[in-house]
Protein backbone atom coordinates (compact mmCIF):
# COMPACT_ATOMS: atom_id res chain seq x y z
CA UNK A 1 0.00 0.00 0.00
CA UNK A 2 1.01 3.38 -0.77
CA UNK A 3 2.05 5.59 2.12
CA UNK A 4 1.55 9.11 1.50
CA UNK A 5 3.55 11.64 4.29
CA UNK A 6 4.05 15.28 4.31
CA UNK A 7 6.97 16.56 6.33
CA UNK A 8 7.13 20.41 6.73
CA UNK A 9 10.55 21.69 8.61
CA UNK A 10 10.66 25.68 9.44
CA UNK A 11 8.79 26.64 6.02
CA UNK A 12 8.60 30.60 6.21
CA UNK A 13 6.83 32.15 3.37
CA UNK A 14 6.77 35.68 2.42
CA UNK A 15 4.88 37.86 -0.10
CA UNK A 16 7.26 40.80 -1.54
CA UNK A 17 4.50 43.57 -1.56
CA UNK A 18 5.56 45.74 -4.28
CA UNK A 19 3.52 49.32 -3.71
CA UNK A 20 2.78 50.54 -7.28
CA UNK A 21 6.05 52.56 -6.85
CA UNK A 22 8.65 49.79 -6.70
CA UNK A 23 6.80 46.99 -9.22
CA UNK A 24 7.18 49.17 -12.04
CA UNK A 25 10.63 50.02 -14.10
CA UNK A 26 10.97 53.44 -13.76
CA UNK A 27 11.47 53.10 -10.05
CA UNK A 28 14.08 50.24 -10.68
CA UNK A 29 15.96 52.03 -13.18
CA UNK A 30 16.05 55.40 -11.12
CA UNK A 31 17.33 53.26 -7.91
CA UNK A 32 20.05 51.77 -9.72
CA UNK A 33 21.20 54.80 -11.09
CA UNK A 34 21.16 57.30 -8.65
CA UNK A 35 22.88 54.06 -6.41
CA UNK A 36 23.88 54.28 -2.23
CA UNK A 37 21.67 55.01 -0.06
CA UNK A 38 18.49 55.72 -2.23
CA UNK A 39 18.92 52.37 -3.84
CA UNK A 40 18.96 50.51 -0.67
CA UNK A 41 15.86 52.20 0.66
CA UNK A 42 14.05 51.19 -2.43
CA UNK A 43 15.04 47.60 -2.28
CA UNK A 44 14.26 47.66 0.92
CA UNK A 45 11.14 45.63 -0.24
CA UNK A 46 8.69 45.20 2.10
CA UNK A 47 7.47 41.77 3.03
CA UNK A 48 4.34 39.92 4.31
CA UNK A 49 4.96 37.31 6.33
CA UNK A 50 2.19 34.65 5.39
CA UNK A 51 3.79 31.31 7.38
CA UNK A 52 6.28 31.80 10.15
CA UNK A 53 8.93 28.82 10.67
CA UNK A 54 5.72 25.89 10.27
CA UNK A 55 7.07 22.52 10.55
CA UNK A 56 4.20 19.81 10.92
CA UNK A 57 4.12 16.12 9.93
CA UNK A 58 1.17 14.31 8.79
CA UNK A 59 1.12 10.47 8.53
CA UNK A 60 -1.02 7.99 6.23
CA UNK A 61 -4.82 8.29 7.32
CA UNK A 62 -4.42 11.90 8.91
CA UNK A 63 -7.67 13.77 8.18
CA UNK A 64 -6.39 17.46 9.43
CA UNK A 65 -8.53 20.28 9.63
CA UNK A 66 -6.68 23.60 9.20
CA UNK A 67 -8.63 26.38 11.22
CA UNK A 68 -7.60 29.75 12.11
CA UNK A 69 -9.09 33.13 12.05
CA UNK A 70 -8.84 35.05 8.48
CA UNK A 71 -5.23 35.63 7.21
CA UNK A 72 -4.09 33.00 9.88
CA UNK A 73 -2.14 31.49 6.76
CA UNK A 74 -4.58 28.71 5.85
CA UNK A 75 -4.18 29.13 2.13
CA UNK A 76 -0.44 29.82 2.18
CA UNK A 77 0.05 26.62 4.21
CA UNK A 78 -2.07 24.37 1.61
CA UNK A 79 -0.75 26.32 -1.49
CA UNK A 80 3.37 25.55 -0.19
CA UNK A 81 1.88 22.16 0.68
CA UNK A 82 0.59 21.76 -3.69
CA UNK A 83 3.87 22.88 -4.53
CA UNK A 84 2.69 26.15 -5.92
CA UNK A 85 4.62 28.61 -3.43
CA UNK A 86 7.97 27.36 -3.09
CA UNK A 87 9.60 28.09 0.43
CA UNK A 88 11.43 31.33 1.36
CA UNK A 89 13.16 29.71 4.34
CA UNK A 90 13.09 25.60 5.31
CA UNK A 91 12.42 22.35 3.68
CA UNK A 92 9.14 20.40 2.77
CA UNK A 93 8.49 16.94 1.35
CA UNK A 94 5.79 15.66 0.25
CA UNK A 95 5.64 11.72 -0.78
CA UNK A 96 2.19 10.89 -2.44
CA UNK A 97 0.44 12.29 -5.74
CA UNK A 98 -1.47 15.47 -4.48
CA UNK A 99 -4.45 16.81 -5.72
CA UNK A 100 -5.42 20.62 -4.73
CA UNK A 101 -8.99 21.57 -5.05
CA UNK A 102 -8.87 25.39 -4.15
CA UNK A 103 -11.13 26.79 -6.70
CA UNK A 104 -13.85 25.63 -8.02
CA UNK A 105 -14.26 26.97 -11.40
CA UNK A 106 -10.89 26.67 -12.24
CA UNK A 107 -9.61 26.28 -15.16
CA UNK A 108 -13.26 25.23 -16.40
CA UNK A 109 -14.81 26.48 -20.02
CA UNK A 110 -18.08 27.95 -19.61
CA UNK A 111 -18.66 27.35 -23.03
CA UNK A 112 -17.52 23.44 -23.50
CA UNK A 113 -20.00 20.70 -22.00
CA UNK A 114 -19.62 19.09 -18.84
CA UNK A 115 -17.85 16.02 -20.49
CA UNK A 116 -14.81 18.22 -21.58
CA UNK A 117 -14.43 20.34 -18.87
CA UNK A 118 -13.86 17.03 -17.38
CA UNK A 119 -10.99 16.18 -19.04
CA UNK A 120 -9.52 19.63 -19.05
CA UNK A 121 -9.42 19.16 -15.25
CA UNK A 122 -8.48 16.25 -15.69
CA UNK A 123 -5.49 17.36 -17.41
CA UNK A 124 -4.90 20.08 -15.15
CA UNK A 125 -4.05 17.98 -12.03
CA UNK A 126 -1.95 16.06 -13.88
CA UNK A 127 -3.50 12.62 -15.74
CA UNK A 128 -2.66 11.66 -19.06
CA UNK A 129 -5.50 11.82 -21.39
CA UNK A 130 -5.85 8.15 -21.51
CA UNK A 131 -6.29 7.99 -17.78
CA UNK A 132 -8.82 10.67 -18.32
CA UNK A 133 -10.94 9.03 -20.54
CA UNK A 134 -10.32 5.41 -18.78
CA UNK A 135 -12.57 7.48 -15.49
CA UNK A 136 -14.96 9.74 -17.39
CA UNK A 137 -18.24 6.57 -16.69
CA UNK A 138 -17.37 6.74 -12.80
CA UNK A 139 -16.75 10.34 -13.16
CA UNK A 140 -19.67 11.26 -14.74
CA UNK A 141 -22.08 8.50 -12.47
CA UNK A 142 -20.89 10.58 -9.45
CA UNK A 143 -21.96 13.75 -10.45
CA UNK A 144 -25.19 12.63 -11.19
CA UNK A 145 -25.48 15.19 -13.91
CA UNK A 146 -26.72 12.78 -16.14
CA UNK A 147 -27.93 14.73 -19.47
CA UNK A 148 -26.54 18.22 -18.47
CA UNK A 149 -22.78 17.16 -19.00
CA UNK A 150 -23.59 17.17 -22.74
CA UNK A 151 -24.50 20.65 -22.45
CA UNK A 152 -22.14 23.77 -21.95
CA UNK A 153 -20.91 24.62 -18.15
CA UNK A 154 -21.82 28.01 -18.18
CA UNK A 155 -25.71 26.60 -17.91
CA UNK A 156 -24.54 24.83 -14.33
CA UNK A 157 -25.51 26.10 -10.55
CA UNK A 158 -22.43 26.81 -8.74
CA UNK A 159 -23.75 23.32 -7.02
CA UNK A 160 -23.54 21.39 -10.28
CA UNK A 161 -20.02 22.85 -10.34
CA UNK A 162 -18.64 21.72 -7.43
CA UNK A 163 -20.09 18.24 -8.20
CA UNK A 164 -17.94 18.17 -11.19
CA UNK A 165 -15.15 19.56 -9.61
CA UNK A 166 -15.56 17.54 -6.77
CA UNK A 167 -15.78 13.93 -8.65
CA UNK A 168 -12.83 14.86 -10.58
CA UNK A 169 -10.68 15.44 -7.66
CA UNK A 170 -11.10 12.42 -5.90
CA UNK A 171 -11.07 10.28 -8.96
CA UNK A 172 -7.75 10.82 -9.72
CA UNK A 173 -6.88 8.41 -7.05
CA UNK A 174 -4.21 11.28 -5.45
CA UNK A 175 -2.28 10.15 -2.37
CA UNK A 176 -2.89 13.44 -0.98
CA UNK A 177 -6.27 15.67 -1.03
CA UNK A 178 -5.65 19.52 -0.33
CA UNK A 179 -9.11 21.43 0.21
CA UNK A 180 -9.99 25.16 0.53
CA UNK A 181 -13.27 25.82 2.31
CA UNK A 182 -15.54 25.82 -0.51
CA UNK A 183 -16.73 22.33 -0.61
CA UNK A 184 -19.40 23.75 2.18
CA UNK A 185 -21.38 25.19 -0.20
CA UNK A 186 -23.25 22.41 -1.75
CA UNK A 187 -26.40 20.85 -0.50
CA UNK A 188 -27.00 18.17 1.96
CA UNK A 189 -27.69 15.57 0.28
CA UNK A 190 -24.46 15.63 -2.14
CA UNK A 191 -22.38 16.71 0.97
CA UNK A 192 -23.12 13.54 2.90
CA UNK A 193 -22.48 11.44 -0.27
CA UNK A 194 -19.21 13.57 -0.83
CA UNK A 195 -18.35 12.51 2.93
CA UNK A 196 -18.69 8.93 2.25
CA UNK A 197 -16.67 9.06 -0.97
CA UNK A 198 -13.83 11.43 1.01
CA UNK A 199 -13.91 8.76 3.89
CA UNK A 200 -13.66 5.54 1.55
CA UNK A 201 -10.75 7.82 0.24
CA UNK A 202 -9.01 8.69 2.88
CA UNK A 203 -9.15 4.99 3.77
CA UNK A 204 -7.30 4.22 0.44
CA UNK A 205 -4.12 5.83 2.27
CA UNK A 206 -4.38 8.64 1.92
CA UNK A 207 -4.08 12.60 3.72
CA UNK A 208 -6.88 14.96 3.23
CA UNK A 209 -6.12 18.49 4.59
CA UNK A 210 -8.77 20.81 4.89
CA UNK A 211 -9.29 24.39 5.39
CA UNK A 212 -12.24 25.92 6.78
CA UNK A 213 -14.41 28.10 8.78
CA UNK A 214 -17.74 25.16 9.06
CA UNK A 215 -17.47 23.55 12.50
CA UNK A 216 -19.63 21.14 11.42
CA UNK A 217 -17.69 20.01 8.46
CA UNK A 218 -14.47 20.35 10.46
CA UNK A 219 -15.88 17.82 13.09
CA UNK A 220 -17.50 15.44 10.57
CA UNK A 221 -14.34 14.95 8.47
CA UNK A 222 -11.43 15.45 10.44
CA UNK A 223 -9.39 13.83 12.91
CA UNK A 224 -6.85 15.92 13.76
CA UNK A 225 -6.48 19.50 13.80
CA UNK A 226 -4.20 22.57 13.15
CA UNK A 227 -4.35 26.07 14.37
CA UNK A 228 -3.09 28.70 12.71
CA UNK A 229 -2.57 32.15 14.23
CA UNK A 230 -0.47 34.62 12.46
CA UNK A 231 1.30 32.58 10.30
CA UNK A 232 2.44 30.27 12.57
CA UNK A 233 1.40 27.15 14.05
CA UNK A 234 -0.46 27.60 17.18
CA UNK A 235 -1.37 24.60 18.07
CA UNK A 236 -1.47 21.00 16.67
CA UNK A 237 -3.10 17.89 17.47
CA UNK A 238 -5.76 15.65 18.43
CA UNK A 239 -9.49 17.65 16.83
CA UNK A 240 -11.23 18.44 20.15
CA UNK A 241 -8.48 19.79 21.79
CA UNK A 242 -7.19 22.19 18.65
CA UNK A 243 -11.25 22.67 18.86
CA UNK A 244 -11.02 23.80 22.37
CA UNK A 245 -7.93 26.34 21.63
CA UNK A 246 -9.68 28.02 18.58
CA UNK A 247 -12.91 28.47 20.51
CA UNK A 248 -10.89 30.08 23.14
CA UNK A 249 -9.25 32.01 20.80
CA UNK A 250 -11.93 33.33 18.93
CA UNK A 251 -13.73 34.45 22.30
CA UNK A 252 -10.97 35.74 23.55
CA UNK A 253 -10.44 38.42 20.60
CA UNK B 1 -5.25 -1.60 -5.80
CA UNK B 2 -4.57 -1.66 -9.77
CA UNK B 3 -4.63 2.02 -9.86
CA UNK B 4 -2.20 2.89 -12.53
CA UNK B 5 -1.23 5.95 -10.70
CA UNK B 6 -0.65 4.24 -7.53
CA UNK B 7 1.13 1.32 -9.43
CA UNK B 8 4.08 3.82 -9.82
CA UNK B 9 6.27 4.44 -7.32
CA UNK B 10 5.08 7.67 -4.72
CA UNK B 11 6.31 11.03 -6.27
CA UNK B 12 8.36 12.46 -3.21
CA UNK B 13 8.37 16.11 -4.04
CA UNK B 14 11.23 18.63 -2.04
CA UNK B 15 10.94 22.33 -1.62
CA UNK B 16 14.08 23.45 0.04
CA UNK B 17 14.70 27.23 0.09
CA UNK B 18 18.43 26.41 0.41
CA UNK B 19 18.19 24.78 -3.23
CA UNK B 20 16.03 26.80 -4.69
CA UNK B 21 17.42 28.17 -8.50
CA UNK B 22 19.28 25.59 -9.42
CA UNK B 23 19.93 24.85 -13.76
CA UNK B 24 18.38 21.10 -13.38
CA UNK B 25 15.46 22.56 -11.88
CA UNK B 26 14.88 25.40 -14.55
CA UNK B 27 15.63 22.92 -17.51
CA UNK B 28 12.70 20.14 -15.77
CA UNK B 29 10.60 22.33 -15.56
CA UNK B 30 10.91 23.30 -19.57
CA UNK B 31 11.44 19.15 -20.38
CA UNK B 32 8.47 18.27 -17.99
CA UNK B 33 6.24 20.61 -19.92
CA UNK B 34 7.06 19.18 -23.57
CA UNK B 35 6.47 15.56 -22.03
CA UNK B 36 3.22 16.91 -20.80
CA UNK B 37 2.10 18.43 -24.45
CA UNK B 38 -1.33 17.36 -23.86
CA UNK B 39 -2.17 20.05 -21.48
CA UNK B 40 -1.22 22.94 -23.72
CA UNK B 41 -2.37 21.59 -26.79
CA UNK B 42 -5.64 21.34 -25.01
CA UNK B 43 -5.36 24.93 -23.59
CA UNK B 44 -4.22 26.33 -26.35
CA UNK B 45 -7.31 24.83 -29.05
CA UNK B 46 -9.32 25.93 -26.08
CA UNK B 47 -8.44 29.92 -26.25
CA UNK B 48 -9.09 29.26 -30.32
CA UNK B 49 -12.32 28.42 -29.88
CA UNK B 50 -13.64 30.70 -26.95
CA UNK B 51 -12.66 33.41 -28.99
CA UNK B 52 -14.97 32.25 -31.94
CA UNK B 53 -17.23 30.55 -30.33
CA UNK B 54 -20.84 30.80 -31.76
CA UNK B 55 -19.27 32.59 -35.26
CA UNK B 56 -20.17 30.71 -38.03
CA UNK B 57 -16.69 30.57 -40.04
CA UNK B 58 -14.87 30.49 -36.59
CA UNK B 59 -11.27 30.89 -36.53
CA UNK B 60 -11.29 31.21 -40.52
CA UNK B 61 -12.36 34.75 -39.18
CA UNK B 62 -8.50 35.05 -39.03
CA UNK B 63 -7.32 34.44 -42.19
CA UNK B 64 -10.75 37.19 -43.47
CA UNK B 65 -9.26 39.40 -41.63
CA UNK B 66 -6.41 39.08 -42.59
CA UNK B 67 -6.76 38.75 -46.26
CA UNK B 68 -8.81 42.14 -46.12
CA UNK B 69 -5.91 43.92 -44.85
CA UNK B 70 -3.46 42.33 -47.34
CA UNK B 71 -5.72 43.20 -50.08
CA UNK B 72 -6.37 46.75 -48.78
CA UNK B 73 -2.24 47.49 -48.17
CA UNK B 74 -1.34 46.09 -51.33
CA UNK B 75 -3.83 47.97 -53.58
CA UNK B 76 -2.73 51.33 -51.76
CA UNK B 77 1.18 50.57 -51.55
CA UNK B 78 1.80 49.21 -54.82
CA UNK B 79 0.26 52.35 -55.87
CA UNK B 80 2.08 54.69 -53.65
CA UNK B 81 5.54 52.81 -54.14
CA UNK B 82 4.68 52.60 -57.93
CA UNK B 83 5.57 49.14 -57.64
CA UNK B 84 4.35 46.03 -60.07
CA UNK B 85 0.82 44.40 -57.85
CA UNK B 86 2.37 40.96 -59.39
CA UNK B 87 5.40 41.55 -57.57
CA UNK B 88 4.16 43.31 -54.26
CA UNK B 89 1.29 41.06 -53.57
CA UNK B 90 3.21 37.96 -53.03
CA UNK B 91 5.45 39.52 -50.66
CA UNK B 92 3.43 41.67 -48.73
CA UNK B 93 0.95 38.76 -47.99
CA UNK B 94 3.76 36.38 -46.79
CA UNK B 95 5.97 39.39 -44.79
CA UNK B 96 1.98 40.19 -43.17
CA UNK B 97 1.99 36.62 -42.12
CA UNK B 98 5.07 36.04 -40.38
CA UNK B 99 5.03 39.29 -38.91
CA UNK B 100 1.64 38.74 -37.48
CA UNK B 101 2.85 35.52 -35.83
CA UNK B 102 5.99 37.02 -34.52
CA UNK B 103 4.16 40.21 -33.29
CA UNK B 104 0.90 38.85 -31.93
CA UNK B 105 3.47 35.97 -29.98
CA UNK B 106 5.96 38.68 -28.45
CA UNK B 107 2.41 40.61 -27.53
CA UNK B 108 0.83 38.14 -25.83
CA UNK B 109 4.04 36.50 -24.47
CA UNK B 110 4.28 39.56 -21.99
CA UNK B 111 1.01 38.32 -19.81
CA UNK B 112 1.59 34.66 -20.40
CA UNK B 113 2.08 34.35 -16.49
CA UNK B 114 -0.01 37.18 -15.40
CA UNK B 115 -3.09 35.92 -17.48
CA UNK B 116 -2.28 32.65 -16.44
CA UNK B 117 -2.54 33.50 -12.29
CA UNK B 118 -5.25 31.69 -11.80
CA UNK B 119 -4.17 28.52 -12.78
CA UNK B 120 -0.61 29.26 -11.50
CA UNK B 121 -1.89 29.71 -8.33
CA UNK B 122 -4.27 26.72 -7.65
CA UNK B 123 -2.42 23.62 -9.84
CA UNK B 124 1.12 22.59 -10.01
CA UNK B 125 1.96 22.64 -13.79
CA UNK B 126 5.50 23.08 -14.70
CA UNK B 127 5.59 27.15 -15.66
CA UNK B 128 6.53 26.14 -18.95
CA UNK B 129 3.49 24.73 -20.37
CA UNK B 130 1.98 28.42 -20.25
CA UNK B 131 4.68 29.43 -22.10
CA UNK B 132 4.00 26.82 -24.91
CA UNK B 133 0.22 27.74 -24.47
CA UNK B 134 1.04 30.64 -26.20
CA UNK B 135 3.53 29.41 -28.44
CA UNK B 136 0.81 26.74 -29.97
CA UNK B 137 -1.86 28.66 -29.96
CA UNK B 138 -0.17 31.36 -31.83
CA UNK B 139 1.29 28.66 -34.35
CA UNK B 140 -2.57 27.86 -35.29
CA UNK B 141 -3.67 31.17 -36.23
CA UNK B 142 -0.47 31.47 -38.13
CA UNK B 143 -1.56 28.34 -40.07
CA UNK B 144 -5.20 29.34 -40.82
CA UNK B 145 -3.23 32.93 -42.02
CA UNK B 146 -0.88 30.87 -44.17
CA UNK B 147 -4.32 30.24 -45.97
CA UNK B 148 -3.94 33.92 -47.06
CA UNK B 149 -0.57 33.81 -48.22
CA UNK B 150 -1.15 30.35 -50.51
CA UNK B 151 -4.01 31.62 -52.28
CA UNK B 152 -2.47 34.84 -52.83
CA UNK B 153 0.68 33.14 -54.43
CA UNK B 154 -1.83 30.89 -56.31
CA UNK B 155 -3.60 34.17 -57.62
CA UNK B 156 -0.22 35.38 -59.02
CA UNK B 157 1.24 31.74 -60.25
CA UNK B 158 4.06 31.82 -57.56
CA UNK B 159 5.46 28.41 -56.61
CA UNK B 160 8.12 28.37 -54.49
CA UNK B 161 9.34 24.81 -55.31
CA UNK B 162 11.94 22.87 -53.28
CA UNK B 163 13.34 26.27 -51.41
CA UNK B 164 9.77 26.87 -49.90
CA UNK B 165 10.65 23.33 -47.75
CA UNK B 166 13.45 25.65 -46.22
CA UNK B 167 10.73 27.84 -44.57
CA UNK B 168 10.38 25.01 -41.97
CA UNK B 169 13.65 24.94 -40.72
CA UNK B 170 12.86 29.24 -40.87
CA UNK B 171 9.99 27.96 -38.71
CA UNK B 172 11.88 25.47 -36.38
CA UNK B 173 14.42 29.08 -35.64
CA UNK B 174 11.35 30.97 -34.74
CA UNK B 175 10.23 28.43 -32.43
CA UNK B 176 13.51 27.96 -30.36
CA UNK B 177 13.85 32.13 -30.35
CA UNK B 178 9.74 32.62 -29.76
CA UNK B 179 10.09 30.47 -26.99
CA UNK B 180 12.91 32.00 -24.70
CA UNK B 181 11.72 35.46 -25.66
CA UNK B 182 8.08 34.33 -24.39
CA UNK B 183 9.31 33.06 -21.12
CA UNK B 184 11.90 36.55 -20.61
CA UNK B 185 9.28 38.43 -21.36
CA UNK B 186 7.08 36.82 -19.04
CA UNK B 187 9.15 37.19 -16.22
CA UNK B 188 10.05 40.54 -16.60
CA UNK B 189 6.43 41.62 -17.64
CA UNK B 190 5.23 39.53 -14.21
CA UNK B 191 7.47 41.66 -12.05
CA UNK B 192 7.20 44.89 -13.52
CA UNK B 193 4.21 45.40 -14.96
CA UNK B 194 5.16 48.77 -17.04
CA UNK B 195 7.03 45.91 -19.71
CA UNK B 196 3.74 44.57 -22.11
CA UNK B 197 2.69 48.07 -22.35
CA UNK B 198 6.18 48.88 -23.31
CA UNK B 199 7.00 45.85 -25.83
CA UNK B 200 3.55 46.24 -27.64
CA UNK B 201 4.26 49.93 -28.12
CA UNK B 202 7.42 49.03 -29.19
CA UNK B 203 6.34 46.38 -31.67
CA UNK B 204 4.16 48.87 -33.05
CA UNK B 205 7.33 50.68 -34.13
CA UNK B 206 8.87 48.00 -35.10
CA UNK B 207 6.94 46.97 -38.06
CA UNK B 208 7.44 50.11 -39.60
CA UNK B 209 10.89 50.26 -39.58
CA UNK B 210 11.50 46.07 -40.26
CA UNK B 211 10.89 45.48 -44.44
CA UNK B 212 7.31 44.11 -44.23
CA UNK B 213 5.21 46.75 -45.86
CA UNK B 214 8.20 47.69 -47.94
CA UNK B 215 10.84 45.77 -49.80
CA UNK B 216 14.56 45.96 -48.57
CA UNK B 217 16.09 47.47 -51.45
CA UNK B 218 13.79 50.52 -50.70
CA UNK B 219 16.40 50.92 -47.79
CA UNK B 220 19.33 50.60 -49.94
CA UNK B 221 21.30 53.26 -49.12
CA UNK B 222 19.71 52.77 -45.10
CA UNK B 223 20.90 49.43 -44.82
CA UNK B 224 21.79 49.50 -41.19
CA UNK B 225 18.51 50.02 -40.97
CA UNK B 226 18.54 46.44 -41.92
CA UNK B 227 21.11 44.67 -40.69
CA UNK B 228 21.37 45.71 -36.81
CA UNK B 229 17.22 44.85 -36.98
CA UNK B 230 16.96 41.40 -35.76
CA UNK B 231 13.35 41.27 -36.56
CA UNK B 232 14.31 41.98 -40.26
CA UNK B 233 16.24 38.51 -39.68
CA UNK B 234 13.62 36.56 -37.81
CA UNK B 235 11.28 37.97 -40.92
CA UNK B 236 13.78 37.31 -43.92
CA UNK B 237 14.12 33.99 -42.94
CA UNK B 238 10.66 32.55 -42.90
CA UNK B 239 9.75 35.18 -45.73
CA UNK B 240 12.41 34.18 -48.55
CA UNK B 241 11.57 30.60 -48.73
CA UNK B 242 7.92 31.49 -48.83
CA UNK B 243 8.81 33.36 -52.16
CA UNK B 244 10.96 30.49 -53.27
CA UNK B 245 14.36 32.98 -52.39
CA UNK B 246 17.05 31.98 -50.00
CA UNK B 247 17.79 33.64 -46.90
CA UNK B 248 21.08 35.10 -46.97
CA UNK B 249 23.84 33.91 -44.42
CA UNK B 250 23.94 37.18 -42.56
CA UNK B 251 20.02 36.01 -41.69
CA UNK B 252 20.45 32.45 -40.96
CA UNK B 253 23.34 33.47 -38.71
CA UNK B 254 21.96 36.73 -37.05
CA UNK B 255 19.45 34.39 -35.69
CA UNK B 256 21.23 31.23 -34.96
CA UNK B 257 23.53 33.33 -32.42
CA UNK B 258 19.93 35.26 -31.35
CA UNK B 259 18.72 31.69 -29.99
CA UNK B 260 22.20 31.03 -28.29
CA UNK B 261 22.60 34.01 -26.36
CA UNK B 262 18.67 34.43 -26.06
CA UNK B 263 18.58 31.10 -24.23
CA UNK B 264 21.38 31.45 -22.39
CA UNK B 265 20.59 34.64 -20.87
CA UNK B 266 16.92 33.25 -19.82
CA UNK B 267 18.05 29.96 -18.62
CA UNK B 268 20.24 31.88 -16.15
CA UNK B 269 17.27 34.42 -15.06
CA UNK B 270 14.54 31.80 -15.46
CA UNK B 271 17.09 29.22 -13.25
CA UNK B 272 16.67 32.30 -10.43
CA UNK B 273 13.28 33.38 -10.97
CA UNK B 274 11.62 30.22 -11.41
CA UNK B 275 9.86 29.79 -8.07
CA UNK B 276 9.52 33.61 -7.37
CA UNK B 277 6.59 34.11 -10.09
CA UNK B 278 3.66 32.47 -8.37
CA UNK B 279 4.51 34.89 -5.84
CA UNK B 280 4.46 37.86 -7.89
CA UNK B 281 1.49 36.82 -10.44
Amino acid sequence: MVMARIILDDVTVEFPLYHTGNRSLKKSLLSSWTGGRIARDASDRVCVKALDRVSLSFEHGDRVALVGINGAGKTSLLRVLAGIYYPVGGRIQVEGQIAPLFEIGLGMDGEATGYENIILRGLLYGLTPKQCRERIEEIADFTELGEYLNMPVRTYSEGMKIRLAFAVATSIHPEILLMDEWIGTSDARFLEKARRRMEAFVQRSSILVLASHSMEIVTKWCNKAVLMHQGAVRKAGPIDEVMHSYNELIHST
Amino acid sequence: MTDALSASPVPVQVADAAQAGSLSVAVSDLTEGVRRWYVWHRMGWQDIRLRYRRSMLGPFWLSISMGIMMIALGVLYSSLFKINIHDYMPFLAAGLVVWGLISTTLIEGCSVFIDSEGLIRNVSLPLSTYVYRILWRNLVVFAHNLVVYFGTALWFGIWPGMTGLLSVIGLLLFIINATWAVLLMGILSARFRDIPPVISSLIQVLFFFTPVIWKPELAADRASLIHFNPFAHMVEVMRAPLLGNLPGVENWLTVVIMAVVGWYVTLRLYMRLRHRISYWV
